[in-house]
């Protein structure tokens, strides 16, 4: 009975931890249909941030939900108006540039951090299930990942800027008919992807601690978690992160945490050739 | 006039290359015959991705699952036959016939652009992950150890067809580089100009129209993967001769430069991403030296690459080559419209 | 010849509730030319797409010379010897009038037939001054030509034109006649249009569509004096 809730609490992890590193990019692909590949990088960026600012005396929590999403959402709102802004409709061009921001920030965080491994211990100690011990955090971090996502849903659905996001990601010309102005949209928009995956890479950064590299970890999974979704943020991230995490923990249950990893990878491919749109380009289409 | 200028270009090129194959190992240390033969290594790989994405419009976020096949392919069977010369061979065969089953999975599934790209670059992690875990016996492939995240450290060297233990020299090493690369870049110059190849530029510009002409799309498509990935996986043959055979020939930064180098060059020309790989190699090495140096530090690799990557991307979208062409062009038409005092008429402006 | 080259037999086509072609039978003879018309929405653009194979009927048959040609792909169909012309141009934009041409010609005619024909097929269209132009530059008339130009390089048996006149001057309209009249001395002719003078001129049957379903055929004459086609196109009910 422990066993079970074990296996699930392992899956709820897996499946979390997907949620935490894709979210972000799947706000600004679903969104903006841009792919931001230095997305890795900004959730290294927000575990820098979290960890600078603990090492500075602030509260870790504080450090890790408020000072880090602030910085990288900051951050995000300048690339938009440097970089993206000039390339918005050249989905190819935008992956490209992002790439070349991605290095770009590899080597400035080497060049101000060095190449070491930074880390804060895990909070909130762990907790036994029956048999089995295991760390209190990686069940915060799944109520954090559901917490997120509910609150994603509610904005979208039932806030004006909910709306008004929506409506100008469908039709920006209309949108400024109506004298919202998309430029603005865009700008916050990115920005609220950006602090999502600052907020991810703090939180995240106990577990896995922080080196300049670490983006490429998180890049390729949320890439595929979020192509795999499909161009519905929420629902698409969901259901991805759901089966792909499911698939992992099997795996890795039944071999070894690299055959886990594999697994999931081949499990995408064959996910992508099935569904060429994501999931939720032929499922739940009119979802958020 | 740009038939003539087609030839020349041609001429200089051969000119540059065949320089290079005599000259070099006459004059040059050996130190720089062999960095020279790991940037052209690289430039095969480079002229690879050049092919498919330039020409067919694949962009394929993997290209190093082929690199990294062809150097794993040929030291493994190097060191299982007595002889390289089926191995050479073996590392351009697997890396084709990989591309030929990953290329069918996904041309036949019409799977194109973000989705082939998250696909291939999906399968390159799948090699690296996979690979980097394969140190312990039980990953051996006959007499040869996979080696987990440190790779095959005792590879052997090409050697004289039919004379096993005749080894190639760091010379001919560089030799066969060098004319494999010419010989590449010529052949696909020849490949596109066939039939064949401008149906498949046509296949990029419009596949629809393509298909309502007649022509299978898929199987166009499938074709030039296939050459794309032989190419890598040659290129990967000559690394492993020259560096050696590691997880990280599967890595994401590989697959990321060898994109790099096509943007700087110039996507849509062959030459172009040869000259980016060259240049930026170059740089990456300087840049790395340079950032041993104290007072300089901040001169990381990483950074400088991606500050050129992004300024590119904004400003030069079509890279070197066409910079250069058209900048040329530009200073040709004001020289001649600035050198030519007969071009005034001389009558008096007031006669309007 | 009173052989069929092209039936349809119950041709349905539905997106979710709406029927946009309902059960359409069609019969074209060889080297018949056949206009269709019909206000927006009659469901002639769909049905056009389920000949060509850019859509897959729900249900019902379409047959090219008795095979079948449902679920077939593109390219398959245009081996068969079906030349289409897209409502939306689909040519090479990045390519000369000449390539474009090429590439349509290469496909049947090896070598230097193939530039033959090209240049011939240039002549027939009055494209040959446009020939070392990127198409994509062209004004849209002009890039129209140059996909009948494609449509008619590899010589196929039957031509679907999907509103081949939009967009095109007088000069280039009156080349489009001239063209559909000598292609329909020895191939069969589908042309779907919405340009009434241009109808006048080039038809001789004519199917008026409207809402999903053929509403009356027969020679240009008497349709285009049919009152029930007059109230269709300014909106009363057809009853």
């Amino acid at each position: 009975m422990d066993y079970i809730a074990i296996v699930l609490l392992q899956i709820g992890s897996a499946v979390a931890s997907l949620v935490l590193i894709s979210l972000g990019l799947a706000v600004i692909f679903g969104m903006m249909r841009v792919i931001n590949l230095a997305h890795g990088e900004f959730l290294m960026l927000g575990g820098y941030a979290a960890i600078t600012a603990f090492n500075l005396g602030v509260n870790l929590w504080i450090a890790m939900v408020v000072v880090a999403p602030l910085v990288v959402g900051l951050f995000g709102i300048v690339v938009e108006r440097l970089v993206i802004r000039n390339l918005y409709g050249r989905l190819i061009d935008t992956m490209l540039a992002t790439w070349g921001l991605s290095l770009a920030m590899i080597g400035f965080v080497t060049v101000v951090f060095g190449n070491t491994v930074s880390g804060i211990s895990a909070p909130l100690g762990s907790i036994t299930i029956g048999a089995y011990r295991t760390g209190a955090y990686e069940l915060f971090l799944i109520v954090v990942a559901a917490a997120l996502m509910g609150a994603g849903w509610v904005v979208l659905r039932h806030t004006r800027y909910g709306l008004i996001a929506r409506g100008t990601m469908q039709n920006a010309a209309m949108a400024a008919a109506l004298g919202i102005s998309p430029p603005a949209v865009y700008a916050v928009t990115f920005g609220v992807g950006a602090a999502l995956s600052g907020l991810a890479g703090a939180l995240l950064a106990p577990l896995s601690g922080v080196v300049p590299t670490i983006g490429a970890a998180y890049i390729a999974k949320a890439f595929i978690t979020v192509v795999s979704g499909g161009t519905a943020i929420l629902s698409g991230t969901a259901v991805a992160a759901t089966l792909l995490g499911g698939i992992n923990t099997a795996a890795t249950f039944a071999f070894t945490p690299v055959i886990g990893e594999v697994a999931l990878l081949v499990a995408a491919v064959i996910l992508l050739r099935i569904l060429p749109q994501g999931i939720t380009g032929r499922f739940l289409r009119r979802s958020i | 006039m740009s038939r003539w200028l087609a030839i020349s270009g041609n001429v200089a090129v051969l000119a540059v290359g065949v320089a290079t194959l005599v000259l070099m190992p006459r004059f040059a240390e050996t130190y720089l015959i062999i960095n020279t033969t790991i940037f052209v290594s690289f430039a095969i790989l480079a002229l690879s991705l050049a092919l498919i994405w330039g020409y067919a419009g694949i962009l394929c976020f993997g290209q190093a699952a082929f690199f990294g096949l062809g150097g794993y392919t040929y030291a493994v069977a190097a060191i299982n036959f007595g002889d390289t010369t089926g191995a050479a061979c073996l590392a351009v065969a697997l890396p084709a016939l990989f591309a030929a089953l990953l290329g069918y999975f996904m041309f036949w599934g019409r799977i194109s652009d973000v989705y082939l790209g998250v696909i291939t670059l999906t399968v390159s992690l799948i090699f690296y992950r996979f690979i980097n875990q394969t140190a312990g016996e039980e990953w051996n492939i006959g007499a040869a150890p996979l080696g987990g995240f440190n790779g095959i450290p005792a590879t052997p060297i090409l050697n004289w067809p039919g004379r096993p233990g005749d080894q190639l020299q760091p010379e001919d090493i560089f030799s066969l580089s060098v004319g494999l690369l010419i010989l590449v870049y010529f052949g696909c110059k020849a490949l596109l100009a066939t039939s064949f190849g401008r149906v498949i530029v046509a296949v990029r510009e419009n596949e629809t129209r393509a298909e309502l002409l007649g022509y299978d799309v898929r199987v166009h498509k499938l074709a030039i993967f296939v050459v794309g990935g032989a190419m890598a996986g040659l290129s990967g043959l000559l690394f492993a001769n020259s560096v050696f055979v590691s997880p990280t020939m599967f890595s994401l930064p590989v697959s990321g430069q060898i994109i790099i180098w096509v943007i700087i060059g110039g996507l849509g020309t062959l030459i172009g991403p040869i000259i980016g790989c060259i240049l930026m190699q170059m740089l990456t090495n300087y840049l790395g030296t340079l950032n041993q140096v104290s007072g300089l530090s901040w001169l990381d690799p990483n950074l400088v690459l991606g500050i050129i990557l992004t300024a590119f991307v904004l400003l030069v979208p079509k890279g070197l080559v066409a910079l250069v062409r058209d900048g040329g062009r530009f200073l040709v038409e004001r020289v001649r419209q600035g050198g030519l005092p007969a071009s005034r008429t001389g009558k008096p402006e007031a006669a309007e | 010849m009173s052989a069929r080259i092209l039936e349809t037999r119950g041709l349905t086509m539905r997106f979710g509730g709406v029927v946009a072609v309902d059960r359409v039978d069609f019969t074209l003879k060889e080297a018949e030319l056949r206009c269709l018309i019909g206000p927006n929405g009659a469901g002639k653009s769909t049905f056009f797409k389920c000949l060509t194979g850019q859509l897959r009927p729900t249900d019902g048959e379409v047959l090219f010379r008795g095979r079948s040609l449902v679920g077939a792909g593109s390219h398959d169909i245009a081996r068969r010897g079906v030349g289409i012309k897209t409502q939306v141009p689909n040519v090479f934009d990045g390519l000369t009038v000449r390539d474009n041409v090429w590439l349509a010609a290469a496909r049947v005619h090896p070598g230097r037939l193939a530039d033959r024909k090209t240049d011939e097929t240039m002549e027939q269209v009055a494209v040959t001054h446009l020939a070392g132009r990127l198409v994509g530059e062209l004004a849209h008339g002009q890039r129209q030509l140059v996909e009948l130009a494609m449509v008619v390089a590899p010589e196929p048996d039957l031509i679907l034109l999907d509103e081949p006149a939009a967009g095109m001057t007088d000069d280039e309209v009156d080349r489009l006649v001239t063209l559909i009249k000598e292609l329909n001395e020895d191939h069969a002719v589908v042309v779907v249009e919405h340009d009434m003078q241009f109808i006048r001129r080039v038809a001789k049957r004519v199917t008026v569509f409207y809402q999903g379903g053929i509403l009356v055929e027969g020679d240009v004459a008497d349709i285009l004096a049919d009152p029930r086609v007059r109230d269709v196109y300014l909106g009363k009910q057809a009853a």
